[in-house]
């Protein structure tokens, strides 16, 4: 990606603040996370669609670990979302009742192809990149729909639901409210993996080549497999979420895997401030609740989102994070 | 035999098509520095235009105008939209373009509906030409014809007028071409309507063929992202190359092994970018 073009600031990854200031919005939405079961009913939401937020969350903070953070602008992300979901999906339906499998199936399937297809995209950079990670993307997508017998084609995936987990005296039977606090556990557990990623040198490193890219070649740094490692982690979170997302409706189509839901993981990153640790998370309680609203009550849903798209980038390019920053900062 | 040469001819047509939306994808790249993901939506928008203008303007008509009124919309929408992102990452344009893309169909569903509609073509167009060759229907060659006619126009114009020369300038060295006086921002607007008059130009051959929807442009938009890879970013001869080497593969795998007619493409994009990563007719190192 070309940084001297770029208008972000430039700022690291984790803020400097005192310990206090740090860790108090951490504890309120960590309670508000934990109690969502207890309030949104009364507001008048359904505990699915905060199931859905964080799924969304998950996976644009996994992908945002590539896009923000290292400067890989991938269009193709929904393929390993998609294939973490048919990856669960078809595991449940075929060869397993434990749900815990088929997530660790369904992740490593996707992380796994992210692994292998990053190298080849990470041959080129810029609008390049894009292009080809859009079309592996879609590679995939028509695999879906082309190959009937397994994957049940445009119709999507049916015939399969999770399953109790076991443990040695009590099953958790994963009704709505369940189901969420494993998709919160699954959330915070990707959260905490790519906030230790980012304090660690590697993460430092992610943020030096989105930097200067030039640079660090001279430094002998082999910036092509740091990216590729970036892209493999990405993958990975990114799976886990398409695999918790098939869980969430027991149904996977290949709509999951198309660039269309690359573009919504992307502008969900864009809108929360894609140089933010929790930007994703803001962007996707926004874009989630919007598009939920919007859809039940107009036709014409699509323009909808479709202006979000291009005023959120013409006129809050930094996202809703990177712009109370700018405010605070002045 | 037959089968094989009916498949490889229908996906020279495809090719067709492809070919004329990735050079009009390949202009607007090249000079803006945009992924025009809403090319397919212009694409879709001429086709309707011709579709409303066809009983008015007859279907000659509709194709010289139809592609001018796609381009005058695309003109709007890069004085209004696209001209503001020019400074900025390349993500922002791109999900600019997509967002548009929805906007596109979601106005064009709106308006025509959403059930496919056909495109009347003039009726010598659709004889078959030959008995044994029953596949070779006017309208195919006419396509072929038309395709070969205006991207020829489109590379006399680039090599020998004084616009199609400034473009080529601004591609190479977009400073420079500002610095000695050119009015790049003009320069752009002009590169940008011409890409979509040409997407506009496939719209409509391609409703000719296969009907319109509002989804229409989706299926030719990713197989054009393609050809611009496999022929090489900055190259217009590539990408039409491209165009053409991808639709003949496809229409050739659809008699071999039909399921995998949409995946050859992306298999043949996956070995040129191992073994030439730069594209048939590519520069190193451009747009990156």
């Amino acid at each position: 990606m070309n940084t001297e073009t770029s208008t972000i600031p430039r700022e690291s990854a984790v803020p400097t603040k005192s310990a206090l200031q740090q860790r108090l919005p951490m504890a309120i939405l960590g309670i508000a996370l934990l109690t969502v079961p207890f309030w949104l009913p009364l507001l008048g939401g359904y505990t699915d669609l905060a199931s859905r937020v964080l799924i969304f969350a998950l996976a644009a903070m996994g992908l945002n670990l590539l896009l923000g953070f290292t400067g890989g602008l991938s269009f193709g992300h929904a393929a390993y979302f998609g294939l973490g979901s048919y990856g669960t999906g078809l595991m449940l339906a075929n060869y397993t009742h434990s749900t815990v499998l088929a997530i660790l199936v369904g992740t490593l399937i996707g992380g796994a192809a992210a692994t292998l297809l990053g190298p080849i995209a990470v041959r080129r950079r810029g609008i390049y990149f894009s292009m080809i990670t859009i079309a592996i993307g879609q590679m995939f997508y028509f695999i879906a729909v082309r190959w009937n017998s397994f994957t049940g084609g445009e119709d999507g995936l049916t015939g399969f639901s999770r399953q109790p987990i076991n443990f040695p005296g009590y099953t958790l039977d994963l009704h709505s409210s369940q189901f969420y606090y494993l998709v919160l556990v699954c959330f915070s557990g990707g959260a905490w993996l790519l906030w230790t990623i980012l304090n660690s040198p590697l993460g430092h490193l992610f943020v030096a080549i989105r930097e200067n890219q030039k640079r660090l070649t001279f430094l002998g740094i082999r910036v092509e497999l740091y990216i590729a490692i970036s892209f493999a982690i990405s993958g990975f979170v990114v799976a886990l979420a398409g695999s918790l997302d098939s869980l969430l409706d027991n149904f996977t189509s290949p709509d999951n895997l198309r660039y269309t839901l690359s573009g919504n993981l992307l502008i969900i990153c864009v809108l929360g401030g894609m140089r933010n640790f929790w930007g994703p998370l803001i962007g996707a309680f926004i874009f989630v609740l919007v598009q939920d609203y919007i859809s039940s009550i107009t036709q014409n849903w699509m323009t909808v989102i479709g202006l979000i798209f291009v005023l959120s980038v013409i006129f809050f390019p930094l996202g809703v994070m990177g712009f109370f920053r700018k405010r605070s900062r002045t | 035999m037959l089968v094989i040469l009916f498949n490889a001819f229908n996906g020279l047509i495809q090719g067709a098509f492809y070919a004329l939306m990735a050079v009009g994808l390949s202009l607007i790249l090249g000079l803006n520095g945009v992924i025009n993901f809403a090319h397919g939506g212009f694409m879709a928008m001429a086709a309707y235009f011709a579709y409303t203008l066809v009983p008015y303007v007859g279907f000659w008509g509709a194709l010289i105008i139809a592609p001018i009124m796609a381009g005058g919309v695309g003109y709007v929408v890069e004085q209004l939209i696209v001209r503001r992102l020019y400074l900025r990452d390349p993500l922002y344009s791109l999900l600019a373009t997509f967002g548009l893309a929805l906007i596109i169909q979601d106005l064009l569903r709106t308006i025509w509906g959403a059930q496919g509609v056909p495109l009347a073509i003039p009726d010598f167009l659709n004889q078959p030409l030959s008995q044994v060759y029953f596949f070779l229907t006017g309208y195919r060659l006419f396509v072929v014809a038309l395709a070969i006619i205006s991207t020829t126009g489109l590379f006399a114009v680039l090599r020998f007028t004084r616009l199609g020369i400034r473009i080529r300038a601004g591609n190479s060295d977009l400073e420079t071409i500002a610095a000695v006086g050119v009015n790049i921002y003009l320069l752009r607007s002009a590169n940008f309507v011409l890409g979509i008059m040409f997407a506009g130009l496939a719209g409509i051959l391609a409703a000719g063929q296969i009907g319109l929807t509002p989804t229409m442009g989706d299926q030719l938009i990713m197989p054009s992202f393609v050809a611009i890879v496999v022929g090489g970013v900055g190259s217009l001869l590539g990408s039409l190359v491209g165009g053409l080497i991808i639709g003949v593969a496809s229409g050739v795998t659809a008699a071999v092994y039909p399921a995998a007619t949409e995946v050859i493409i992306y298999v043949i994009m996956g070995i040129m970018l191992v073994a030439r990563p730069r594209g048939l007719f590519g520069q190193e190192g451009l747009l990156e």
